[in-house]
């Protein structure tokens, strides 16, 4: 259990893990854990995360870190706070981070009734669109027409023809304390809504946009442009609810066209082949400017 | 002390629960398991249970609230049956692997399809292998007792797995007995409260269920049969722990009834056993040397023991409540891969018996003596288990 001593910085997610180059979700686990400090638990699901920080024998965790199996980190994350309510420890928290499929599919179930029991757990996703641990297949998170394993592009595919499932809107309907939306893109915004998340009780959800260049395949040190431009297009809307209503978004000084954000992407590439997406890139132009029109996302408007 | 009630059989069991003083307690509904769970309900909404108890949507989540409440350091329990147990299967295998000591009851039901909710042993039998420690039942007391041993067990720190006690559904659940409850003060005496040495303590940071490659996952797996094998003796120690407090002896990891002289022993477990006795006993009125192993503890499986209480025997009758299709029975496989190639093995007979609440009698059984003896005399090779009672004008 003793990882490579390479940083000097005090930090509570240390470098010597294993994830690719670029990987919006390691940036995104080393700031949430600045976010919340040392006092917790952290539960993970199989996926990425728990791939690259868990080969036996090293860990970048320097809190406690629990990975059970791919479908229960909120029921993992219950028992661990029933624990520790039996036990009395009230200051340790838990906090629970898992990719889409893990939360949006396979772990929904579990999920949901994580937040009906009201468990004291903060959830955050780590949103990178697909089963990215497997090798980028299709997920509930996958955004319309990007071209996933098992979902590709092809002569009679245009890729995934469902639109994302809106989690964040589902959780909400929970009734829980605080939802929130964050892309590591906008770090500062991140730990302010971690920071946030941890002064409430109860089950709290924060969905983090995390760019993953292996998998929507553009170069690595793009990350944090590409998760940029996924807000500022209104793609990715930033928002944040307490009790049910939005008290705060990520306002937008200009509109980028969606297809600038698109662009650079290859799982969006046959949108722009020549005979391609004309049709799909309107509709997920439509889709940005929904987003925009129900958050309020313009500060002009 | 040593209060004597008639209770029901899943009174019984949460009755020794509590006697136990679990910190964390998760369940999901499911016939014959419930009242199990419903009765520790009671327990904590009436205050007389100080426990967490976690109401899950899911059998996959109540296994995995136990996992999450052991791995940060609080003794766990929950029951299920039948499609419970089995929605459970990747928890159990993972909580294993981890060494996750919190107990479970595993009330037994058949598993569809087609549907069916009488007692046999095909859905705990189906995780065998998951690395839990596996205990069978004979009668409400012996699961009083057992549930007594089984966090002492569970949580041993040469040991430290999950350990189920299987016990029949309805039969056992919900049938009225006598049973004998122990002195809290004994219990707690015999049960210290669950201090692992590692939990999850941001004091002490640790990460668990690590990613494992080819270089050190074999020995992570023979880690686990280390356990239960060196863990047999530690098991027989602590069964007769609480004979000794309780003043009861159930055996060991079996019972071995009636079998010192035996030409024919039959090997059984689960409530059926207590037929068998009754049946045994008659046919040695009449002459037949009849005996019975009853095994206790079926993981790890207790072969010396059976051995041992064979010895002598020429031929073996093995009663199995459940079946690997497209095989035989499980512990009828488990003997003779055991015992083959011994010298002196007794012939072994597989009968699957009893799925699905099928009655299982005394006329049953002397019947099955019967054929045994006969298979043993006219040197026949069956060529696989006996299915016990089938009705061909359904089959055809
Ligand atoms: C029950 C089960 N089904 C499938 C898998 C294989 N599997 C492991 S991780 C994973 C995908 C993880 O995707 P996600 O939750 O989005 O996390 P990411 O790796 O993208 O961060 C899959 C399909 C598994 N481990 N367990
Ligand atoms: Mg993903």
């Amino acid at each position: 259990m003793c990882a490579a001593k390479v940083e000097t910085r005090e930090s509570l997610f240390v470098s010597g893990h294993r994830a690719c180059h670029g990987c919006g979700l390691a940036l995104a686990v080393r700031h949430i854990l600045e976010a919340t400090g040392p006092n917790v638990i952290v539960v993970s699901p199989t996926g990425c995360l728990e791939t690259f920080t868990s080969p036996y024998g090293y860990s970048p965790w320097r809190v406690p870190w629990i990975h059970h199996v791919f479908e229960n980190a909120p029921a993992v994350a219950s028992g661990v706070v029933a624990a520790l309510k039996a036990q009395g420890r009230p200051v340790t928290r838990v906090v629970a981070i898992g990719g889409d499929g893990a939360t949006f599919d396979i772990g929904f179930g579990a999920l949901s009734g994580m937040l009906e029991r009201g468990d004291d757990v903060l959830y955050i996703c780590t949103d990178n669109g697909a089963y990215m641990n497997t090798g980028g297949q299709r997920s509930g998170a996958t955004p319309s027409w990007a071209s996933t394993t098992t979902h590709p592009a092809g002569k009679q595919s245009v890729g995934k023809t469902e639109r994302k499932k809106d989690l964040p809107e589902i959780v909400a309907a929970h009734g829980i304390p605080y939802v929130a939306t964050a892309s590591v893109a906008y770090l500062r915004d991140l730990k302010k809504k971690v920071k946030k998340a941890m002064t409430f009780h109860g089950p709290r959800y924060i969905q983090i946009d995390t760019p993953c260049p292996s998998g929507w395949n553009f170069p690595s040190h793009l990350t944090l442009e590409v998760g940029r431009q996924a807000v500022k297009c209104g793609l990715v809307p930033l928002f944040e609810m307490e009790n049910g209503k939005i008290i705060g978004v990520r306002k937008l000084k200009k509109k980028l066209p969606v297809t600038e954000y698109l662009q650079g992407q290859k799982r969006y590439r046959h949108l722009f082949e020549s005979d391609g997406g004309q049709s799909e890139l309107q509709k997920l132009q439509a889709e940005a400017d929904k987003n925009i029109e129900k958050y309020g996302l313009m500060e002009s408007g | 002390m040593n209060e004597v009630k008639v209770v029901e059989g899943s009174e019984a069991v949460a009755l020794a629960v509590k006697a136990c003083r679990p910190h964390v307690i998760s369940a999901y509904p499911i016939s014959p398991q419930t009242h199990i769970v419903e009765s520790l309900a009671r327990m904590v909404a009436d205050g007389e249970l100080d426990a967490q108890y976690v109401r899950v949507e899911s059998e996959f989540s109540a296994a995995s609230v136990l996992a999450g409440a052991s791995a940060a350091g609080s003794r766990s329990y929950t029951a299920s049956s039948s499609q419970g147990l089995l929605l459970m299967t990747e928890v159990l295998y993972a909580s294993a692997g981890m060494r996750l000591p919190f107990v479970m009851t595993g009330v037994n039901r058949s598993i569809s399809a087609p549907i069916n909710i009488q007692v046999d042993h095909q859905d705990t039998m189906s995780l065998r292998d998951a690395g839990l420690i596996q205990f069978y039942v004979e009668s409400s007391q012996e699961a009083y007792d057992v549930h007594l041993a089984a966090f002492k067990i569970a949580e041993d720190p040469q040991i430290m797995l999950p350990v189920m006690v299987c016990m029949d559904g309805w039969v056992l659940t919900h049938s009225y007995e006598r049973v004998a409850f122990a002195d809290q003060k004994a219990v707690d005496e015999f049960l210290p409260p669950f201090r692992p040495e590692n939990y999850l303590d941001p004091a002490h940071p640790k990460s668990w269920g690590s990613y494992a490659e080819a270089d050190v996952l074999m020995e992570f797996k023979y880690a686990i049969h280390r356990a239960m094998s060196l863990g047999k003796a530690r098991i027989k120690e602590i069964l007769a722990e609480v004979a000794a407090f309780t003043g009861r002896d159930h055996g060991g990891l079996i019972e071995a009834y009636r079998t010192a002289d035996a030409d024919v022993v039959l090997v059984a477990m689960g409530s059926m056993v207590g037929t068998i006795k009754d049946a045994v006993d008659e046919l040695r009125q009449g002459g037949k040397k009849v005996g019975l192993v009853k095994i206790r503890c079926y993981r790890p499986f207790p072969y010396e023991e059976i051995e041992e209480a064979i010895r002598g025997a020429k031929v073996v009758g093995v009663m199995d409540a459940n079946f690997s299709m497209g095989s035989e029975g499980a512990v009828g496989l488990d003997l003779k891969a055991k015992l083959c190639g011994r010298p002196e093995a007794p012939l072994i007979i597989d009968y699957i018996a009893g799925l699905g609440g099928r009655e299982i009698n005394a006329q049953t059984i002397r019947k099955l003596v019967a054929r045994t003896e006969d298979v043993y005399r006219s040197r026949l090779i069956l060529p696989e288990s006996e299915w016990v009672d089938l009705n061909p004008a359904i089959l055809s």
